[in-house]
């Protein structure tokens, strides 16, 4: 149902429902807001968004307040002005001025505000407490007191993932954003960064390694290959100006390469060795019954630690692959190595990855160690590699666009669409029917798991069988899929499904929480069309069709499953404590 | 996630209040009269047999007043510090057990022996001033008393 | 004991009251502020001497008369003397009251005082009086034992129950709330009937009613005297109202620093589910519902309706906006209803008696009668309870004595935190809830703090301030910080290095407060600031200069 209103003399019909705010938006009138935040229902803590409502004596705050039939809204006169002022000079008051060494300069909602205000001097005096920074686990940074306590990152953290490592402790004039541990490290966190990437200050972000990351570059002796993952080609733009999806792939080599990287790789290349490998495992369960079902994707890190600390029973389910980044990092210092005559103890390789978790993957167990080396050294986020951009003085819009290395670069379409949710299923089902029928057929588009729904499911009919599969992303969403397997294993009943993908940013790696700031669905969306697009554009579209892929195995691995590649490319799990004490 | 040690009289404390919903500050309260505060094993094990996430329980017995995470000591004295205390010369108090103690506000004596904190009433403001000693109120308190107040605490350890 | 029927509720009553009727008393004040003043140690000397002596008298422990200042206080009832109330009795005195008074049936007048005249049985126990006070919450206080049931029903608890099940029904219930007039005690003021009839109409799997006895107010003890003086008279409210909106499930949410009050309404649940008035098929209609303790932990924002249902969900006690209401959307999500403790205590009267009789007290927007606890610099404080209408001086100087000799009343506070002050002048402002508004301050729960020329008013706002940073919830920038920013504007001013720019600052921060704060602490945390801004602006000016 439609209800109507004005808003400051304009006349708005909305579903009903609405927010002010949205409805305002909707007749070009911005309202500011400092806590709202699109993904998240309201928190309301910052009352900057407030208006007057004819007929109430307060003011009400937008983003949490539905129009209702016949308001006349005011969103700008002097009196409303004056306060969102003083809330701004408040919030201020209680905030440390550190915006020239602060991550989030230049691209902080606090101070993009406090500049549109013009505020030139708080008549208050400056109260910042003194708290400690949570940065013990060198992927994200937390900075208590640059936090003005918006309530997104908790909401992020406890509805969102169903996590809970973040939570506020004490109260009133003392509330402050703490880790449920005592250090964040002790917490739960699975380092999925969802909160650093809806954070709207500098309080959460992720741990900086450009520093880390030149000294490579720079040391003449050290070989440094570099690898962008699937969605980072389609995010990046958007810090030199372009809309949100733009494939950006070409010219993003062309800056790494003038960064001086040694090689440059394409973590789609290891996405589809991942599908070999993966798919294969799958079909052994599938038909030759070799273990339990459901197969479930393991190639999230803030998954997999997810399950290990929260779901310690269903380690069996999930596949041994590695993520497509370790797969590129070990075979970078052995198999490229080996073909290049490079000493791997002199090769480093650095991860350009959507994700802050993969900064915790790479030293995540021994096994990410399998070359005899650390397999990845550094793992950046989008965000860093941006900022290395522009520090490189690159002109990063009037790049041409350059080709990557081969041998660890080709890559297909299914591999490119890894970085949406559901494009890991879709690129191990293109393999798996293949595989199971012996044909390349002609199918290769799975629309039923495209999109954001949180969970998605679908059935397959592949060689006369039904093959069940569901797709769940943001973390919340996992745990109606994993229930219905529990029950049904509990009951002995046959599995809900054959094959599960998860992953825990919403939207997959393209909403990671590494990505530029101010993801909300619609750059979600473009940002996988952006991915699907390159996907259809593409002759190769399968990874078992890739070539570099098929001399990999011919040359190195022999075949999926082989014994070198599960040396190399396969893992373990462990269950873990949920708290460490 | 592996099971913790169990303190068997935990779980039955937890066991009565973990079916019925809204029950988490009730069985906090359990385990603060126990133990006077709320230690952090126990909050692990309550974490785990009701089935919340550490972070609430830490979310709540930091935001509400009554419970502690630091142990009390063998005596407890509460001024109220609600209006009609304060206009009664409720501050007057609080200095004396401050200056006698030696101690602040939320503070126990280095030898575990007084924690002295103040109350937002306790709803005796007819007999303002009043001190809450180790659960028993006392009316009309004057400064003249505190001393004996101590010592009789003392005495009846 | 079994389950009752309505013509045994009868039956019992009558039987109770004939019983009571005959018997001599000795009645002492046992609630936490008789306690505090020494009242066990006075009961006990008395239960001993009675025995000692034998006598055929009826010890009994009742709650709170409203005369703190007088505690302990022992009411006698002895055949063939009349009627007495000592004051301030010790253990001493006691003994001598039982061989002068009830031994010799010659009351000692040195120790007597005047009590509260009873309308008695045959009234149903629905209102008492004493000089301007009329006592429809408070009728029971101090005059039954609160830890048994049969006292309660003998002076005509659960009738009114009955009445709504068998007589009103739910529309009925509404139609004489709304006759009543009554509005919310616990601040807001906003009509009862209202709020039931848009829980009422809710649809959810489950509905639920709370009691807010959270009194976090500084300053003011009504609820707690209530639930530890007649804690029927509550459960039966809220039977009630969970009845008249078609609700089975209901929550006493009492604050922890309570715990006389929490053992009282636990005991009297305990009695009553064994009675069968909560619990399955109540009086033996289809009617059925349950009541539950839950406490607080020293919160005062958790008297706002959303925090505390927060609270009680196990959750860190926050506010969040409204809409959606309670009645929509309240704890888990399911349609709620809240209400404070007095607003309960004056439902089974009015369902007795009709809202009409409730309403010939009060006038304007505001009718029957209001619970004060006078407290601070005055002679007589303690609870009184007086119609709406009643001027603040009658209240202040007529029912509680003034202010002590050779002192002059500076001003009076109402409302708490929340509220403002009222200076002298005024005083003869009658109590209502826009009365109160006007002049700045709120009828609140009904704290009253009297002050003489000693107390500074900078001072209090001082600390009301402090109380509302010690006790914001700190979920909303505008409270959170600007709260703390007051507080340091104000030390400024104390100290006497502040400016008026300082004072410009302040009342800046105080729009910003009233404006953008998410709930009503913040809101109202700006009220004492910029009252005594309108009223005693001659102290600023004393610490800044002239303008
Ligand atoms: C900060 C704050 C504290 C409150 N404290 C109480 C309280 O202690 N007791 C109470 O009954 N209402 C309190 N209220 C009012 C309640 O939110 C609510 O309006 C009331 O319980 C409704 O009951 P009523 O309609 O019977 O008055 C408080 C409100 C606020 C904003
Ligand atoms: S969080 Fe924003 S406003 Fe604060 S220091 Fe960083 S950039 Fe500046
Ligand atoms: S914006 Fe102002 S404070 Fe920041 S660097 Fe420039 S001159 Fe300095
Ligand atoms: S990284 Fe993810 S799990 Fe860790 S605190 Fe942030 S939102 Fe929570
Ligand atoms: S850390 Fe960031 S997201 Fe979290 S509450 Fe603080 S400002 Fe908001
Ligand atoms: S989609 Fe995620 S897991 Fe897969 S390659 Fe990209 S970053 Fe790695
Ligand atoms: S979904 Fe992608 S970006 Fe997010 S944690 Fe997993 S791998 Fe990283
Ligand atoms: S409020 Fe007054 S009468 Fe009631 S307990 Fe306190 S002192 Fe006694
Ligand atoms: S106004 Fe104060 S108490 Fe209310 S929500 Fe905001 S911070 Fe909390
Ligand atoms: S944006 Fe509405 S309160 Fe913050
Ligand atoms: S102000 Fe001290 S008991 Fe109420
Ligand atoms: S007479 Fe007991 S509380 Fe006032």
């Amino acid at each position: 149902m439609a209800v109507h209103a004005h808003i400051n003399g304009i006349p708005v019909e909305v579903p009903e429902g609405t927010m002010i705010l949205d409805a305002a938006r909707s007749v070009q009138i911005d309202i500011p807001r400092l806590c709202k935040h699109p993904d998240l229902d309201p928190t309301a803590a910052c009352g900057i968004c407030i208006v007057k409502v004819e007929g109430i004596n307060r003011m009400l705050r937008a983003c949490c307040t539905p129009i209702e039939e016949g308001m006349k809204i005011v969103t700008h006169d002097p009196e409303i002005v004056e306060v969102r002022r003083t809330v701004v000079e408040l919030i201020m008051s209680k905030h440390p001025n550190e915006c020239l060494t602060c991550g989030r300069n230049q691209n902080c909602e606090l101070q993009t505000l406090v500049a549109e205000f013009g505020i030139r001097t708080v008549a208050l005096p400056n109260i910042v407490p003194d708290l400690p920074l949570y940065d013990d686990t060198e992927v994200l940074t937390i900075d208590p007191r640059k936090c003005i306590t918006c309530g997104r990152c908790v909401m992020v953290c406890q509805e969102m993932q169903n996590v809970h490592a973040l939570c506020f402790l004490d109260r009133g004039y003392g509330t402050r954003i703490a880790a449920a541990g005592v250090t964040l490290g002790e917490s739960p966190c699975v380092k999925c960064g969802q909160c650093s990437a809806h954070c709207p200050t500098g309080a959460i972000v992720e741990f900086d390694e450009t520093g880390k990351t030149w000294d490579y570059i720079k040391d003449p002796s050290l070989f440094t290959a570099v690898q962008i993952a699937p969605s980072v080609r389609v995010a990046i733009g958007e810090a030199f100006g372009y809309p949100p999806g733009t494939n950006l792939t070409g010219k993003l080599y062309a800056a790494l390469r003038r960064m001086g990287f040694d090689a440059i790789f394409d973590t789609n290349f290891g996405a589809d060795v991942t599908i070999l490998e993966e798919g294969t495992e799958f079909i052994q369960r599938f038909v030759h019954k070799s273990a339990e079902l459901p197969l479930i994707t393991s190639c999230c890190p803030a998954w997999v630690d997810f399950m290990e600390k929260f779901y310690g029973d269903m380690i069996d389910h999930f596949s041994t692959c590695k993520s497509p980044h370790e797969i590129v990092g070990v075979l970078a210092k052995t198999y490229y190595a080996k073909k290049q005559g490079l000493d791997p103890a002199k090769m480093r390789v650095v991860s350009i990855m959507p994700c802050t978790a993969k900064k915790w993957e790479i030293h995540r167990s021994a096994s990410m160690a399998a070359s005899g080396y650390q397999d990845v050294d550094v793992s950046l986020t989008t965000r860093e590699l941006a900022r290395m951009i522009k520090q490189a003085g690159i002109d990063f819009r009037h790049l041409p666009e350059e080709e990557c290395d081969r041998v660890l670069g080709d890559y297909s379409g299914a591999g490119t669409i890894f970085g949406a949710t559901g494009g890991v299923m879709e690129a191990a089902l293109r393999t798996a029917q293949d595989l199971l029928t012996g044909k390349a057929l002609k199918k290769v588009e799975f629309k039923a798991i495209r999109g954001l729904k949180g969970v998605k499911e679908a059935e397959v009919e592949v060689a006369g069988k039904t093959v069940r599969v569901a797709v769940a992303h943001g973390l919340a969403n996992v745990e109606s899929v994993l229930e219905r397997v529990q029950e049904a294993k509990e009951k002995g009943d046959e599995p809900p499904y054959h094959f599960i993908e998860v992953m825990a940013c919403p939207g997959g790696c393209v909403g990671g929480g590494g990505q530029p700031y101010g993801v909300t669905n619609e750059v979600r969306e473009a940002r996988a069309r952006g991915l699907y697009t390159e996907d259809e554009r593409l002759a190769v579209r399968k990874s078992h069709e890739n070539p570099e892929v098929k001399r990999l195995y011919d040359e190195f691995l022999e075949k999926p499953l082989s014994h070198k590649s599960h040396e190399l490319l396969h893992t373990r799990y462990q269950a873990r404590l949920t708290y460490s004490r | 996630m592996p099971d913790a040690v169990m303190v068997p009289d935990i779980s039955r404390t937890v066991q009565k209040w973990r079916n019925k919903r809204g029950s988490l500050i009730m069985a906090l309260h359990e385990i603060q009269n126990r133990y006077g505060y709320v230690p952090r094993n126990v909050s692990l094990q309550i974490a785990q047999l009701m089935d919340v996430p550490l972070a609430r329980i830490y979310e709540v017995v930091t935001f509400y007043n009554y419970f502690k995470l630091e142990p009390p000591g063998r005596n407890n004295l509460s001024v109220c510090l609600g209006t009609a205390c304060y206009l009664k010369g409720a501050p007057e108090l609080l200095n004396e057990l401050k200056s006698r103690l030696g101690v602040s506000e939320g503070e126990t004596t280095p030898d575990g022996e007084f924690h002295l904190q103040s109350v937002r009433c306790v709803g005796c403001c007819g007999l303002a001033p009043v001190v809450v000693a180790n659960g028993e109120t006392l009316s009309k308190v004057q400064p003249s008393s505190i001393e004996g107040l101590i010592h009789r605490c003392h005495k009846e350890e | 004991m079994a389950k009752l029927t309505f013509e045994e509720l009868d039956k019992l009553r009558d039987e109770y009251r004939a019983q009571r009727a005959q018997r001599s008393w000795i009645r002492v004040g046992t609630s936490t502020c008789g306690i505090a003043a020494g009242a066990e140690a006075v009961y006990r000397t008395i239960v001993d001497e009675v025995r000692r002596r034998d006598l055929d008298i009826d010890v009994q422990r009742v709650g709170c008369v409203g005369m703190c200042y007088a505690e302990p206080l022992v009411e006698v009832n002895v055949q063939g003397a009349p009627r007495t109330m000592y004051s301030e009795v010790g253990t001493e005195a006691a003994e001598r009251i039982v061989a002068e008074h009830v031994v010799n049936g010659n009351p000692i007048p040195g120790l007597a005082i005047p009590g509260i005249e009873t309308l008695g049985y045959e009234d149903d126990g629905l209102a008492a009086r004493q000089g301007k006070q009329v006592r429809i919450v408070l009728r029971n206080c101090g005059l039954i034992d609160p830890t048994k049931i049969e006292d309660s029903i003998a002076r005509g608890g659960y009738q009114g129950l009955k009445r709504a099940l068998f007589d009103l029904r739910e529309e009925g219930v509404l139609e004489e709330m709304k006759a009543s007039g009554l509005r919310g005690r616990g601040g807001a003021g906003y009509p009862t009937w209202l709020k039931w009839k848009s829980l009422r109409e809710a649809h959810g799997p489950e509905k639920y009613m709370i009691c807010n006895a959270d009194e976090g107010d500084p300053g003011a003890y009504m609820d707690r005297s209530v639930l530890e003086g007649d804690p029927h008279t509550v459960i039966e409210g809220m039977l009630i109202a969970c009845f008249a909106t078609g609700t089975s499930r209901g929550y006493l949410y009492i604050r922890a620093e309570y715990p006389l009050a929490i053992d009282r309404i636990e005991t009297a649940l305990r009695q009553a589910r064994r009675m069968g008035l909560i619990g399955k098929n109540i009086l033996g209609t289809e009617f059925s519902c349950d009541l539950e303790v839950r406490l607080g932990a020293g919160a005062f924002v958790c008297g706002e309706e959303t925090a505390l249902m927060h609270s009680i969900e196990g959750k860190r006690g926050t506010p969040r906006p409204r809409p959606p209401f309670p009645a929509q959307s309240g704890l888990w999500g399911n349609p709620t209803n809240i209400n404070n403790v007095e607003t309960f205590a004056n439902v089974a009267p009015i369902i007795v008696r009709g809202g009409e009789w409730f309403a010939q007290w009060g006038s304007g927007k505001s009718f029957g009668t209001k619970v004060f606890a006078v407290t601070g610099k005055v002679r007589h404080s303690g609870l009184v309870e007086i119609p709406m209408g009643t001027t603040l001086r009658e209240i202040v100087v007529d029912i509680c004595g003034g202010v002590p000799a050779g002192h002059r009343i500076k001003a009076v506070q109402t409302g708490g935190p929340s509220g403002g002050v009222i200076p002298s002048e005024l005083l003869d402002t009658p109590v209502s809830y826009e009365g109160l508004q006007e002049l700045g301050s709120i009828m609140g729960s009904g704290g009253m703090i009297v002050m003489d020329e000693s107390d500074s008013m900078i001072d209090i706002v001082k600390f009301y301030t402090d109380f509302c940073v010690e006790e914001s919830c700190g979920k909303c920038a505008p409270c959170r910080i600007g709260g703390k920013q007051m507080c340091l504007l104000l030390e400024k001013i104390q100290s006497g290095k502040g400016t008026w720019a300082d004072v410009d600052t302040m009342k800046r921060v105080c729009l910003a407060m009233q404006k953008a704060s998410l709930c009503g602490l913040g809101q109202t945390a700006p009220n004492p600031v910029l009252s005594t801004l309108r009223y005693f602006e001659d102290e600023y000016r004393a610490l800044l200069g002239a303008r």
